[in-house]
């Protein structure tokens, strides 16, 4: 089989050498969804009708994400025999300065950016990969996002990728699974299952047919490590999921990609063409007697249907169900009752390169009991927000502090909630704790897919409760009472607590509540739901408490625990917050200090933020005393 | 009310959307695993998921019309009233609400003059949340159709809606 691919391999680097080495430069251009929300696309058309009017001859690439998203637009630009020099905040004005400096002129113009890659790069531009943002991570799964062309399979090809495919054709199937199982890699979709077990139980029972089904539905809110895998690097997943068809004896997969994701889909169409056209998918793979299809099934928005025995319901054209225990396993009987395969996509995108370079390789990352990286979307308060990847067992403070550069605005940090709707908050003093599999949740959070989301002192624990609460309210599927009713109960509980009607016992009752949908929920969402109020609660009592008994909301989040007020000594009458307030409840004319009219305030805050820093007169209050010494006056 | 149905006959009249359903559905066999594809293949040619077209859905594959409903309104992507010509979309991802979302979204409410879920009685915009846009770094972030507008301000509410629709 091998031979079969060096002629593909060979072909594939004449074409990229031919392209790459031309004496021309190359341009690339972050273009995954978080790029083009940027305005990625309108830097491309500028650039490519700069080149033009220069007479420019350059290769102009559409690439995916390379995770630092908080300096989208990333054009890199590599001119013979330099470096690749990346610049960030590009906007159609700078980009064409960038060609008219750099390319037409010689000056690499240092102020717009933001480093460069690889080695012998100018002296007043910083090197990339030994900044705070690269040098902690490790990239493995997205070793090729942002960097490769992601709807060129030769350029996947040139980069090691399908040698991994090639390699174990031929190979009995026990030995592939040896590998993963040796390997120690464990499920990235959140729960952290052993892969090597999971394709062995799906290789024993005997079937006309089994299914391979990668698992796309990324429903977490705040999490999107799977669509920039899908969007920068398609071919990964797609060579993965050829490899675990191969080992377990499936002819048939599925991708069950959230309908959200249309670039992802769109990249997915093409990369499924391109690697049949060179028969790594199809029928008689590489000349092989293994054949192999995949198609894509589009989800159709529940978030539910990220739990295996819904999504293949769902597959099969009925509601998302989760099938209640006890059932067959989904390896024994999944999609139309036959052995079914499912995996999250970054497992999948890391199996080729675990076969390429050996399980030893693969352990000599992370932990002992969590081999490998962890992938995560760094978001919230934080000054660099992106999608990076670290090496299991790096310290959560780390992350926050080094990678992500700190909080937002200088403000105090609060917590970090990981595992979204199944996770939990952890506090300043479990910043030291290692990131992996078990660690995480003995702390009383998890990995979840990846979705991290930082949270400072000017955000509410109760609130983000509520959040998290309402959201698993409105998705669970209704199935069993536990969940359909509990989290109701629990987010009428919470909604109360904001809303100043919080009573003595309410805590408890959330604890009792908490402990009854966990036992007895039929599935993993309602297993883990009331998890973001029960790590709240334990680490973040107090604000639970000031709500209930001060009615003190210490964020000055919940709407109904606090006032507006405007502090008439620093008041200068300058009129802004009456003109925006847009329910017309200030008062006040030209030198009178302005007045917010209690009744009518929807405390909507655009005042606070409207107010000039150096007046700062609008003042939010919160607690029983203060407002009730406001109403006070006002009455 | 009647003013939906109105609009439904003036946008489509009563054969169009029949034709359109047809012309949705005329690649598939009618298997009982197509349900989904199907409704997804309505809706991208009609905007919703009409009567008719759950009637038809279910005649091709002999189902009943309440396994078809039972089906749909259990996804959240499906619409049964005919949609705005815009939909304007608000983040409420876990970035998006920890930022500020929320007070967008009131904010488009106050300006649009209904709630989410809502289209307006001129049919120019539906207002919806959403989860996670996959945009976090610009949160909060609003999107008018494609149209991305990150770090968006409840003040700047009126901003984005006269930005996608000048006569705002």
């Amino acid at each position: 089989m091998t031979q079969k691919f060096d002629q593909i391999e060979k072909e594939a680097r004449e074409a990229w050498e031919k392209s790459e080495n031309s004496n021309t430069p190359h341009i690339y251009i972050g273009c995954a969804t978080c790029g083009n929300a940027t305005g990625a696309q309108s830097v491309v058309k500028t650039i490519k009708n700069k080149l033009d009017e220069k007479n420019i001859d350059a290769v102009v690439k559409e690439v995916g994400c390379i995770g630092m998203c908080f300096a989208e637009v990333l054009v890199d630009v590599i001119k013979p025999g330099h470096p690749r020099i990346s610049y960030h905040g590009v906007t159609p004005e700078t980009a064409e300065e960038i060609v008219e400096s750099y390319l037409v002129n010689d000056d690499h113009r240092p102020d717009l950016a933001l480093g460069y890659f690889g080695e012998g790069g100018p002296d007043d531009v910083e090197h990339i990969e030994s900044g705070d943002v690269f040098k902690n991570q490790r990239r493995v799964i997205l070793k090729n996002c942002g960097i490769i062309d992601p709807e060129n399979i030769n350029e996947y090809i040139v980069h090691g990728g399908y040698r991994g495919l090639a390699e174990i054709i031929g190979r009995k199937q026990e030995e592939i699974i040896d590998i993963l199982k040796d390997s120690g890699l464990r499920g990235r979709g959140g729960a952290g299952f052993p892969t090597g077990r999971k394709w062995e139980s799906c290789l024993r029972p005997q079937a006309d047919q089994k299914y391979v089904i990668c698992n796309a539905d990324e429903g977490d809110p705040g999490a999107f490590m799977d669509r920039s895998v899908l969007e920068g690097d398609p071919h990964s997943v797609i060579e993965g999921m050829i490899i675990a068809g191969y080992a377990i004896g499936s002819s048939k997969g599925y991708f069950y990609v959230r309908a959200e994701y249309p670039l992802a889909i769109k990249r997915l169409r093409k990369a499924i063409e391109q690697a049949k056209e060179k028969n790594l998918l199809g029928d008689n793979i590489l000349g092989s007697d293994f054949s192999f299809d995949l198609e894509i099934f589009q989800g159709a928005g529940a978030f539910v249907c990220g739990e295996s025995t819904a999504l293949v319901m769902s597959i099969e054209g009925n509601r998302g169900w989760p099938k209640p225990l006890p059932r067959p396993r989904t390896t024994e009987e999944g999609l139309w009752g036959k052995p079914t395969l499912l995996n999250n996509v970054k497992t999948f995108s890391v199996v080729p390169q675990i076969l390429s370079n050996g399980a030893d390789w693969f352990k000599d990352i992370g932990t002992e009991g969590s081999p490998g990286t962890a992938v995560f979307a760094l978001t919230g308060k934080i000054k660099r927000s992106g999608l990076i990847e670290v090496p299991m067992g790096i310290e959560l403070g780390k992350i926050i502090r080094e990678i992500g550069g700190g909080i937002l605005d200088d403000k105090k940090f609060k917590a970090v909630q990981t595992g979204g709707p199944s996770g939990g908050c952890l506090p300043e003093d479990k910043l030291d704790l290692a990131v992996d599999f078990d660690t995480l949740v003995k702390a009383g959070s998890m990995m979840g897919s990846g979705g991290m989301v930082v949270i400072d002192e000017s955000t509410c624990m109760v609130d983000v409760a509520r959040y998290f609460l309402d959201f698993t309210f409105e998705e669970s599927c209704g199935q069993c009472v536990p969940c359909r009713q509990g989290t109701q109960q629990m987010l009428e509980v919470l909604n109360d607590i904001c809303e100043g009607r919080g009573r003595e016992g309410d805590i408890e009752h959330l604890l009792e509540l908490g402990d009854s949908i966990i036992k007895g929920s039929i599935c993993g969402l309602g297993q883990t739901a009331p998890n973001p109020v029960l790590s709240t609660v334990q680490y973040f009592r107090d604000e639970y408490e000031a709500h209930i008994k001060d009615k003190a909301c210490p964020a000055l989040v919940c709407k109904n625990l606090i006032i507006f007020q405007i502090d008439e000594e620093k008041c200068s009458a300058c009129g802004r917050c009456r003109k925006a307030c847009p329910v017309e409840a200030i008062s006040g004319e030209k030198k009178v200090p302005h007045k917010i009219d209690q009744s009518k305030c929807t405390k909507c805050g655009i005042c606070f933020s409207e107010c000039p820093e150096r007046f700062s007169a609008v003042e939010r209050l919160t607690g029983k005393e203060k407002l009730a010494a406001v109403s006070g006056k006002e009455g | 009310m009647n003013n939906t149905i109105e609009k439904v006959i003036l946008l489509n009249g009563g054969k169009e959307l029949q034709e359109q359903t047809s012309k949705a559905l005329s690649a598939f066999e009618g298997k009982r695993s197509e349900v989904i594809p199907m409704l997804q293949a309505v809706q991208n040619e009609i905007g919703y998921l009409p009567e008719e077209a759950i009637r038809e859905i279910a005649d091709l594959i002999g189902m009943p019309e309440s396994k078809v409903y039972g089906t749909a309104t259990f996804y959240s992507q499906f619409y049964f009233s005919p949609r705005g010509e815009r939909t304007v979309k608000v983040c409420l991802g876990t970035a998006c609400h920890v930022r500020g979302g929320m007070l967008v979204m009131e904010a488009l409410e106050r300006e649009m003059g209904i709630k989410s879920g809502e289209t307006t009685e001129d049919f120019k915009f539906s207002l919806e949340r959403v989860n996670c846009v996959g945009s976090c770094a610009l949160a909060p972030v609003v999107m008018v159709d494609d149209d991305v507008f990150g770090r968006v301000e409840s003040k700047e509410a009126k901003e984005v809606l006269k930005q996608s629709d000048p006569e705002v």
